[in-house]
């Protein structure tokens, strides 16, 4: 089983979901997020003095899933979120030893989904 | 020997009180009403553009307005162009000093004449502020700027001087009943607001309102109708002869019964009524009850209250989706056809009875109608194209539309370099 964790873009959040709900993964965690890589944020002024500002609003999904969705999960994540500029995100996969279904109890690859 | 007798002052003190306290009234509308209704509309990371731009169209248009606005709405320009435009006879407020006489007996005859440019300036202030929420979320704040400066001098002025001065095309020419702005402020700004968004386009990746904070825009909302109290029953500009109590009365008549009626469509055809809508309902009202406020009893008022929201949804909830086009906070959907409304209803409803200078169609004067229909056409087509052509002078030289970089980032942070909420303390 592995877990994967996706920074994308706001706006693309939608985009990102509809493709997931196509490529049947329908299990999904979204948080908010700061942060930058090579995108630039802005630094923020109050009355005329400078606070560096620069990091930018992202949002995070946590996936889990069971091995054979792995591939179809980061294609669809891909091809919800690339706009091809810099600030599309990234996507990461951890190993994931354990899932348990709070509801009933079941473990491992029942509990995904 | 015989003295002439000191002449007596005109003016009275309850209705300069009034006129006085109706222009804070109207100020309140725009900042913080206003703002906080569009505030409230938009996404998060733009929410500071819309407080922003509402701010500094107070602040822009209260400078422009005693240095030639007023003048070229109200004063007399010569010839050709006496039913188009004012002059600058009064610039700088030239011949208005504060004396016991001087009062603008074609308008305002028993408060001083600073008064009624002072209360007028604040409808100047809230026209282009309504316009922000058509292309909101997406325009550079110098282009902003431009685009109020211009269209306050192209096209609030003119239309303001084609309806309601004493010697206007529209109002005193043709006849036409306008009695707070339902077509100098409403429809003039709605139509502007479409001819923004069309020529602008969508922004990207959305075209609904962000809706990030809905108590922002029931404060602004009640606010709004707060203020209005001073826009409409201000409008009397006296307070010694019962209009602006009708006024009053009607105007929060209407308004209630818009907003009911808005949250009654939504239950009806969208499940359940929602804080947004009642206020969409509430602001739609007000808007129509608007040009009607001095002319309609208080049946004439339900009617145009109940009417307007079963209008103005359809048009937001279904012609717009339709269209396709981003009028982002509903600026023409609410405002151009709530105004639409109520010119024509003004045209209706309007009894002698309230105001003897107006009588409709209920009333024995079929031929107000006709009147009503060539000022909004003529308002319509006017503040479209003057509009188109501002924003192509803008566009072509400094560039109207926010780059898409700076408005994925957010207005608030590429254009003001600031953030509403901080995020981590």
């Amino acid at each position: 089983m592995k877990l994967v964790i996706a920074i994308v873009q706001p706006y693309k959040l939608e985009d990102v979901k509809q493709e997931l709900y196509a490529a049947n993964v329908n299990l999904i965690t979204v948080s908010e997020v700061l942060g930058h890589g090579r995108q630039v944020g802005v630094d923020e002024y109050y009355r005329g003095v400078k606070e560096t500002g620069n990091l930018l609003r992202k949002v995070q999904l946590e996936i889990a899933v069971n091995e054979d969705f792995v591939e179809p999960t980061i294609k669809a994540i891909i091809k919800g979120a690339r706009t091809g500029k810099i600030g599309d995100g990234k996507i990461f996969v951890l190993d994931l030893p354990r899932c348990i279904r709070i509801r009933t109890g079941e473990e491992g690859s029942k509990a995904i989904g | 020997m015989g003295t002439t007798p000191a002449p007596v002052s005109p003016i009275n003190s309850g209705d300069t009180a009034w006129v006085l306290t109706s222009a804070a009234l109207v100020l309140a509308m725009t900042a913080p009403g206003l703002a906080l209704f569009y505030g409230g509309m938009v996404r998060r990371k733009n929410v500071l553009s819309m407080l922003m731009q509402c701010f500094m169209c107070l602040s822009i248009v209260s400078v422009l307005w005693v240095v030639y606005g007023y003048s070229l709405a109200f004063g007399h320009s010569k010839g050709f162009w006496v039913p188009y435009i004012g002059g600058f006879d009064w610039a700088m407020l030239r011949g208005m000093d504060p004396t016991p006489m001087n009062v603008n007996t074609d308008y305002a005859p028993t408060i001083p004449h600073q008064a009624y440019m002072i209360f007028q300036c604040m409808f100047a202030v809230i026209t282009p502020a309504l316009v922000i929420g058509s292309f909101a979320e997406r325009v550079k704040f110098s282009a902003w700027v431009w685009f109020t400066v211009l269209w306050l001098t192209f096209a609030y002025c003119p239309i303001a001087h084609m309806v309601w001065a004493s010697d206007g095309l529209a109002g005193h020419n043709w006849g036409a009943l306008d009695f707070a702005g339902g077509t100098v402020v409403h429809m003039n700004a709605g139509i502007a607001g479409l001819a923004t968004a069309l020529y602008l386009g969508k922004r990207i990746g959305t075209d609904k309102p962000g809706m990030h904070n809905v108590p922002f825009v029931m404060i602004g909302a009640s606010l709004l109708w707060f203020g209005w109290f001073g826009f409409n029953a201000g409008s009397a500009v006296e307070s010694h002869d019962g209009l602006a109590t009708s006024a009053f009365v009607v105007t929060n008549t209407a308004t209630a019964a818009a907003a009911i009626s808005w949250a009654a469509c939504e239950w009806i055809f969208a499940g359940a009524p929602t804080l947004v809508g009642a206020c969409s309902g509430a602001v739609a009202g007000l808007v129509a009850i608007t040009p009607a406020s001095g002319f309609v009893n208080v049946g004439g008022s339900l009617w145009i209250g109940l009417l307007v929201s079963v209008f103005c949804y359809c048009m937001v909830a279904f012609v717009k989706p339709k269209l396709g086009y981003d009028d982002t906070l509903d600026a023409f959907g609410v405002h151009y056809i709530g105004g639409l409304w109520g010119a024509l209803a003004t045209g209706l409803f309007a009894v002698k009875a309230i105001n003897s200078a107006g009588s409709g169609v209920f009333d024995g004067n079929p031929g107000q109608f006709m009147i009503q229909v060539k000022a909004c056409l003529l308002t319509t087509v006017y503040t479209f194209t003057v509009t188109l052509i501002i924003c192509f002078i803008i566009d072509k030289t400094i560039g109207m539309r926010a780059s898409a970089e700076d408005e994925v980032i957010g207005i608030d942070l590429s254009q003001h370099h600031e953030r509403a909420y901080t995020i981590l303390d």
